[in-house]
């Protein structure tokens, strides 16, 4: 226990938890985004998949690593926008339409990997982000080093939250998608376009999502594996039920999660001569399903999430 | 702008025909990742057509392919059909190869007619059991199924990779993580000599043959269809949604659980990690593209199954991926989907 309380006082295990929170950051306030507006996105996992690949791609084919994080983004919301036609438009089954998106997406990722890079058995690698030292505020001590010492991407996820808060809370747009996703009639005799609210804020959705998966292959790692993802998406899902829809807590809980999977890391190190190392990779999927528990009675869904619009309906 | 409006009569030809409508836009979407590995595309079918049914062997592989992906099918269908969202049947899968291996290796023996029925009751039990968690969760606490059952899946398979590095890695492995063989009494027969067809092909299209008339003929069949079609109603008319669900979900463990029994008693012998490549999430597909019918479950398990082994044979021959029969299956997933809707609507531009 001792132990435990030891590498919470030091500076890597905090630099760590940074670093693993950041594709969650991106994931986690994409599928608010669209949970917001009435639309649950299961595509999340799969498009994150794309993300990695794709970012990863346009690097190795010689592309600088900024356009590549717009390209990741570009592909994201084309997987946002096919999962909108069908759920928002056709009103298709959100759940199975996920899936399919998911299906699809990892599928494409594996495909186009493959065919691109038929030979290697290796995954070749790409220079990632460098970390970028805020200047002087780098210096200060413990905070410096942990929180303005990362690469630039995870500054960005960081302050995406205060965006996503100010969009959501702040504008008439915002408005327009907190109100699509609990009571889409009301946006409509504002003379809002519900299906066109609900299509931007998956799109815009999907593009972060796959910003989370590129942070992954341009910024933690230098390569592209199959499975890299490994569920990352799912608890990103899971983080968005447990945030209570709000952008602030969805920081907190992505925060207190890639903690205990930062500690999870660290405690094998310490334990894992007396517990199998599997019983602490389960242990993150684990504390999120009783977390989900123990807040289940709290949890308010936006009201119209998976209830597909049609035009002229009544209540 | 598009308008959807409910036809009112929907004629049986088109809703007959939408899913191979699906299925050939899917291949012709698809031809694309073959011209862009430079293949003629119609031959490159032709190929993929021949490597799943070109031969006696082909059709058995195909055939062995389809027994676990019948099994996930009718999983999702059953539970689908509820609106309950069971995406576990990847965990619960191997809940139930766990279950296989923990009695079937040597825990106790009892002759094949005992033994073979006994290791599928257990598989179901422990898919089954695996999946009460998230249910009950579901039903007394409102806790989201689709989260938990996904993230149990994670879960399961770290447990197996426990098992099978740790306390059941068979000694005479020779240092692979894997459990120890399912001993003779417990395999299960082959269909036929030489190929790797087994009897759990057949126990799989009995299992649909069983749920098709559950779901048609029973009380607790048309109390999972009327929950799944308006749970309110339902409720109304003196059905317990709960108790429906918690039904559904152990039917739909239980089926899922069989299928990992099924692949480590007939096809492979003993537990691995790679078990199943994504049998779980193709089930899904499975179920959708036969519209949750249980007996259609059949027909698009062989169908997808036969994309795998055929694309798989594709691929050695030509420059396209095996990959594609990934995408095929999404594809046709989301086809399926979209046909279903034009079936039921139709559009109208303004």
């Amino acid at each position: 226990m001792a132990d435990i309380f030891e590498i919470l006082t030091t500076l890597g295990f905090w630099a760590a938890t940074l670093r693993i929170v950041s594709p969650l950051i991106f994931g986690t306030l994409g599928e608010l985004l669209c949970e917001r507006a009435g639309v649950l996105n299961l595509g999340i996992e799969g498009i994150m998949t794309i993300g990695a690949m794709a970012g990863w791609m346009w690097v190795f084919q010689g592309g600088d690593l900024w356009t590549a994080v717009l390209f990741a983004a570009f592909v994201g919301g084309i997987f946002g926008l096919l999962h909108a036609s069908f759920t928002v438009y056709l009103g298709v089954s959100q759940h199975v339409t996920g899936i399919g998106i998911t299906l699809l997406a990892v599928a494409l990722s594996s495909y186009i990997f493959r065919m691109m890079l038929p030979e290697v058995t290796t995954p070749p690698k790409i220079v990632p982000f460098q970390i970028y030292e805020v200047p002087l505020l780098h210096e200060i001590p413990f905070v410096g080093p942990v929180l303005f010492s990362q690469t630039p991407l995870t500054y960005l996820a960081l302050l995406l939250v205060p965006v996503v808060w100010y969009l959501l809370y702040r504008t008439p747009m915002g408005l327009a998608i907190r109100m699509a996703g609990e009571n889409p009639v009301a946006v409509e005799a504002q003379g809002i376009d519900v299906l066109m609210v609900r299509t931007a804020a998956v799109v815009a959705g999907s593009a972060m999502m796959a910003i989370g998966g590129a942070f992954l292959t341009l910024s933690a790692f230098d390569a592209f594996y199959f499975g890299m993802i490994n569920g990352r998406g799912w608890i990103c899902i899971a983080l968005v039920i447990f945030a209570s829809w709000r952008p602030g807590k969805a920081l907190i809980a992505a925060l207190l999660f890639a903690g205990l999977d930062a500690l999870q890391v660290r405690a094998q190190q310490v334990g894992g001569a007396v517990i199998p190392y599997q019983f602490f990779l389960a242990l993150p999927y684990l504390l999120t399903i009783a977390a989900m528990v123990v807040m289940s009675r709290r949890t308010a869904y936006p009201k119209a999430l998976l209830k597909p619009f049609r035009r002229g309906d009544r209540i | 702008m598009i308008r959807l409006e409910p036809r009112e009569r929907v004629p049986i030809w088109l809703a007959g025909t939408a899913p191979i409508v699906a299925i050939i836009v899917t291949l012709v979407l698809c031809s694309a990742l073959i011209l862009w590995a430079g293949e003629p595309v119609f031959q490159s079918y032709l190929l993929l057509v021949e490597g799943a049914l070109g031969s006696k062997f082909a059709i058995s592989e195909t055939l062995s392919r389809a027994t676990p992906l019948i099994f996930t099918g009718l999983a999702a269908a059953v539970a689908f059909r509820a609106k309950f969202w069971n995406i576990g049947a990847e965990g619960q899968f191997y809940f139930g190869a766990l279950a296989v291996t923990w009695i079937g290796t040597g825990l106790f023996s009892l002759p094949p007619v005992l033994m073979i029925p006994i290791l599928f009751l257990a598989g179901a039990v422990a898919g089954g059991a695996l999946l009460y968690v998230p249910v009950v969760l579901k039903t007394r606490l409102n806790v989201d199924e689709v989260v938990t059952t996904l993230l149990l899946n994670f879960v399961v398979i770290l447990l197996v990779s426990y098992l099978i590095e740790g306390p059941w890695k068979d000694p005479m492995s020779l240092g692979w993580p894997q459990a120890a063989p399912i001993i003779e009494q417990g395999e299960l027969p082959k269909l036929l000599e030489r190929t790797r067809l087994h009897l759990g092909f057949v126990v799989a299209i009995v299992a649909a043959i069983a749920v098709w008339l559950l779901m048609k003929l029973t009380v607790w069949g048309y109390e999972i269809r009327a929950v799944g079609f308006n749970a309110e109603g339902a409720s109304f008319a003196g059905i317990s949604i709960n108790s429906t669900v918690i039904r559904t979900a152990l039917i739909s463990g239980g089926l899922a659980g069989m299928a990992g029994v099924s692949e480590v008693a007939g096809l492979k012998g003993y537990l691995t990690l790679d078990l199943s490549p994504g049998f779980g999430y193709a089930g899904i597909a499975v179920a959708m593209l036969a519209q949750l019918h249980p007996l259609g479950v059949i027909a698009s398990a062989i169908f997808l199954s036969a994309i795998f082994i055929g694309a798989d044979s594709m691929s050695r021959s030509s420059d396209v991926s095996s990959y594609i029969a990934d995408v095929v299956t999404a594809v046709s997933l989301l086809l399926v989907l979209l046909s279903v809707m034009l079936v039921r609507f139709r559009v109208r531009w303004s």
